[in-house]
């Protein structure tokens, strides 16, 4: 029933204030696996709720063509695509019930009354809604306003399912218990998602891949893993979690210099040798040590957050660098102004080309 | 420029009703808005059929019109500020100051807006005529004569402050009483916090308020009749009388453009120019309403200036029911309802019409106000904004105007409707439409566009969105819609007085034609039967959409 996501050659220009066009969405081209949850993740303007309001039908693409399955969808109405939508501002119909709500596109449908009622029902306990079929919108609270939402587009049984920032107006809590049930739901289902957010962390958790887009182009498209660890792009690196960009020289194959200072490395790009490169340092790949390590560094700021300490290290001729460390309370605090030891993990080290 | 029109028109062809229905309103806007003025223009150019400017010069010339336009104007302008101000006090102890009645009060106030627009005229006539009980019982003037300036502008004042009255309202409801707090606060005393912080920021909506006032003042057609006399001449009447005294369309034609400048500027200043200056200064916190910048005696001045101006509408109103259970006021005060037996006699055809055109052309303005809001805030088409404007344009469009456009262009093949009850229907759709209009795209407007795009997205067309989303959300401005319209096409008489026949007449017409042979006591009847009739209808739609809205929140097939 569901259906894989082909984009090619997508272009959306809009109409700027003062007339001169503005790209919104550049040359893009996607491939969504049917069954699977696809994150578009960048930060605000970068291009994805047009891309995923685009697919839904809701803007019309300036060039390039969206294809559901075998089927164009450019000049499919948006209530003929069959691609059910979760709203940022969920878009619950004030005037109708949490019943009615869910039951409104079977009832456009036309299904018989039973078949209503029974979806209606399943989709509800599926959704942890059971006790509030009556209740009206305005008497739910947010996270259940969230479910009803979801509940209205699962109910569709839609070929695909589409999340623009569902959980952005959520506490944290609850945004975290819903990214699980999002996950779940959608594993369970298997019907192809494409969900767009700009928390990197939400991304990260629930998605089978992620595409990270800025200003408008796809910047990178890979597994969490892939995008985490082997960023392709600077701006990949640094929007997906922290990152620390170290200046280096390959010296040779197999060994890098960082400050003047030369350590072996595997599996460095042959092509790059006796060039300058970046590296990216995860802030958790570099282990604080008070007696040895691969640099000294002075300790320029220091917070306490619990599960890890997060530390300024002011490398002398490579900048300063940021450094967790987990489990503090093991080696004691380092104090501002402490002389300290770095060793880098030589597998988290990724080096941009 | 064109491949964007062609493709935004190929968007809405994927909704073929959509688009026939966007048809239907542009062609029905062209036809029966912006047509009729065509004629009207073009006609004040013509005289038997040849081009000239004769009609202009004519109006240069002679001192008749040229006091017609002075005339009008001044009395615009005075009733404009007179009604604002009345309009701004009223609002302000009626919102922000904490005095006993304010529910009471309020209703009194815009009293006024439900009735026949020369309810006031005629009552003005039983208080202050030539047999006037104020005048010649109560003080035994013999020679006073309330025609004239003094009599249109009290009798306007009376009509049209409600209608700054509620205007100002909104306003006052968008300053955060906070910002006087504030003023006061870092030193202000409270002269300064109200004309420094408070009036400033109300300012584009008072001068808004009375734009508004000033265009009904012109276009004003039923008080000036009544109370202007001969000495007086006015635009309105004064064209009416060139076309069914003199027969001369031309003549009025021209007189009518005449009008319809002051109007359509006041209209442009008021849309175009203060409303991208109006201050909203409320944010989603609700903070405590009552203003503190008014000491305790101009508390209690304010107050009692509201409920004089309450006490004064409630006297005419009074007057009007007393007038019309009275035998021959001035002479004869026997109760009696001979008067009423007459309206439902002789004249019940008159209020079977009546009703009839009101009945049928409510819904349809109402539907069509709603349709055009949705069309016009939800989808882009080419040539949007023009349909906005034309749909709206109607209402700086005086009357008298709209009346002699729609005897010019529909009195003669292709479109013959004069004397029909189709062209009362229409005129009054497309002239009472601009208000339902309004109100539904500024609800629209506040409304998340996501929670219609939920429908479509869910399977719903444009059409089943618009009937099960859009309509049921924008409830409050249709039942507003559908209550203007109702209560225009009861009391509506500067377009319909060109537009009645024998077969179809209106009960506004024949209250003036009453007044006209000085059977003041019929014209009372006529009056109150209009009054009650409305009321009646305020109370059933209001039911009627406050269920409708709760049935289909209640949905179970």
């Amino acid at each position: 029933m569901t259906l894989g996501i082909r984009i090619a050659g997508l272009n959306k220009t809009f109409a700027g204030h003062d007339g001169v066009p503005v790209a919104a969405v550049k040359s893009i081209d996607l491939n969504i696996e049917e069954g699977k949850l696809v994150t578009l993740l960048g930060p605000s303007g970068c291009g994805k709720t047009t891309l995923l309001r685009m697919i839904a039908g809701f803007e019309e693409p300036t060039e390039g063509d969206i294809w559901f399955g075998d089927r164009r969808m450019n000049d499919v109405a948006p209530n003929a695509r069959d691609a059910a939508m979760v709203f940022q501002s969920y878009a619950i119909f004030p005037h109708l019930d949490v019943f009615e709500n869910v039951a409104f596109g079977l009832r456009l449908r036309k299904l018989p009354r039973k078949e209503i009622e029974e979806r209606v029902m399943r989709v509800l306990e599926q959704t942890g809604l059971s006790g509030y079929a009556r209740r009206s919108p305005n008497q739910l609270s947010g996270g259940q306003q969230q479910r009803v939402a979801l509940a209205r587009c699962i109910v569709m049984e839609p070929r695909v399912l589409l999340f623009d920032e569902p959980l952005s107006n959520l506490d944290a809590k609850l945004r975290e218990q819903m990214r699980v049930e999002i996950r779940e739901l959608q594993q369970r289902l298997g019907i192809t998602s494409v969900y767009v957010t700009h928390d990197q962390v939400e991304a990260m958790s629930i998605s089978d891949r992620i595409v990270v887009m800025n200003g408008g182009v796809v910047e990178q498209a890979g597994t969490p893993h892939e995008v985490y660890a082997r960023p392709a792009t600077r701006f990949v690196a640094d929007f997906i979690g922290k990152a620390n960009f170290v200046s280096a020289r390959i010296a040779e194959a197999g060994s890098v210099e960082i400050a003047g200072t030369r350590f072996g490395m595997e599996g460095l790009p042959q092509a790059a040798v006796a060039k300058d490169v970046t590296l990216v340092i995860r802030p958790e790949a570099v282990h604080l040590s008070r007696d040895k390590g691969d640099f000294a560094g002075t300790v320029r700021r220091v917070m306490f957050l619990g599960n890890i300490a997060e530390y300024l290290v002011d490398v002398p001729g490579a900048g300063e660098w940021l450094v967790d460390s987990p489990n503090p309370a093991e080696t004691g605090l380092f104090a501002v102004g402490e002389t300290a030891h770095l060793t880098l993990s030589r597998p988290s080290i990724h080096v941009l080309g | 420029m064109f491949a964007k029109a062609r493709s935004e028109l190929r968007l809405l062809a994927r909704d073929p009703i959509l688009l026939a229905l966007l048809a239907v309103v542009a062609v029905s806007i062209v036809l029966f808005v912006v047509y009729p003025l065509v004629r009207v223009f073009l006609a004040s150019f013509q005289v038997d059929g040849n081009w000239t400017l004769e009609g202009y010069a004519a109006l240069a010339e002679r001192r008749l019109y040229r006091n017609a336009l002075i005339n009008s104007l001044s009395v615009g302008v005075l009733v404009g500020l007179l009604g604002v101000a009345i309009g701004f006090i009223a609002a302000l102890v009626l919102t922000r100051l904490d005095v006993p009645g304010k529910r009471l009060l309020h209703y009194i106030t815009i009293l006024p807006i439900v009735s026949p627009p020369f309810v006031s005229a005629v009552s003005i006539l039983f208080l202050f005529g030539f047999n006037g009980l104020v005048t010649k019982q109560l003080l035994g003037l013999q020679d006073f004569s309330i025609y004239g300036f003094r009599g249109v502008v009290l009798s306007q004042v009376f009509t049209f402050a409600p209608i700054a009255y509620l205007s100002m309202r909104g306003v006052l409801a968008s300053i955060s009483p906070t910002l006087e707090d504030a003023a006061l606060n870092i030193g202000a005393t409270r002269w300064q916090a109200f004309w420094k912080v408070s009036f400033p920021l109300a300012l584009p909506g008072i001068a808004s308020a009375f734009l508004v006032v000033f265009i009904e003042s012109m276009a004003d057609f039923g008080n000036p009749l009544v109370l202007a006399g001969a000495g007086f001449p006015m635009l309105a009447p004064q064209a009416y009388l060139e076309i069914t005294g003199s027969f001369n369309l031309s003549r009025g034609a021209t007189l009518a453009i005449v009008l319809l400048i002051p109007s359509l500027t006041a209209f442009a200043i008021q849309r175009y120019y203060l409303a991208k200056r109006q201050y909203i200064t409320v944010t989603g916190k609700p903070t405590a309403s009552t203003t503190k910048v008014v000491s305790e005696p101009v508390k209690w001045l304010l107050f009692g200036f509201v409920v004089l101006f309450a006490l004064f509408v409630t006297a005419f109103y009074a007057v009007i029911l007393v007038g019309a259970l009275t035998k021959v006021w001035g002479f004869n005060y026997t109760p009696t309802l001979q008067h009423f037996v007459y309206v439902f006699n002789v004249g019940f055809d008159t209020v079977k019409d009546t009703l009839i055109v009101a009945l049928i052309s409510t819904p349809v303005s109402g539907l069509f106000g709603m349709l055009v809001a949705f069309l016009v805030v939800r989808r882009v088409f080419p040539g949007r904004t023009a349909l906005e404007f034309g749909s709206i344009l109607s209402f700086a469009v005086p009357g008298t105007v709209v009346g002699i456009g729609y005897i010019l262009a529909f009195n003669a093949p292709p479109l013959v409707l004069t004397g029909t009850l189709t062209i009362l229907v229409l005129c009054f759709v497309f002239r009472y439409v601009p208000v339902g209009i309004q109100s539904g795209i500024a609800v629209l407007r506040q409304i998340d566009p996501s929670i219609e795009e939920a429908a479509q997205n869910l399977g719903a067309d444009g059409l089943t969105t618009f009937r099960k989303v859009t309509l049921p959300l924008i409830a409050p401005a249709f039942f507003s819609g559908l209550v203007y319209a109702f209560v225009r096409a009861m009391t509506a008489i500067s377009a319909a007085i060109f537009l009645v026949s024998a077969n179809w007449n209106l009960m506004t017409v024949q209250i003036l034609n009453q007044v006209g042979s000085g059977r003041l006591g019929v014209a009372a009847a006529y009056s109150v039967v209009v009054i009650v009739i409305v009321l009646i209808a305020i109370a059933v739609i209001s039911t009627l959409v406050s269920r409708w809205s709760r049935h289909t929140s209640m949905v179970r097939n």
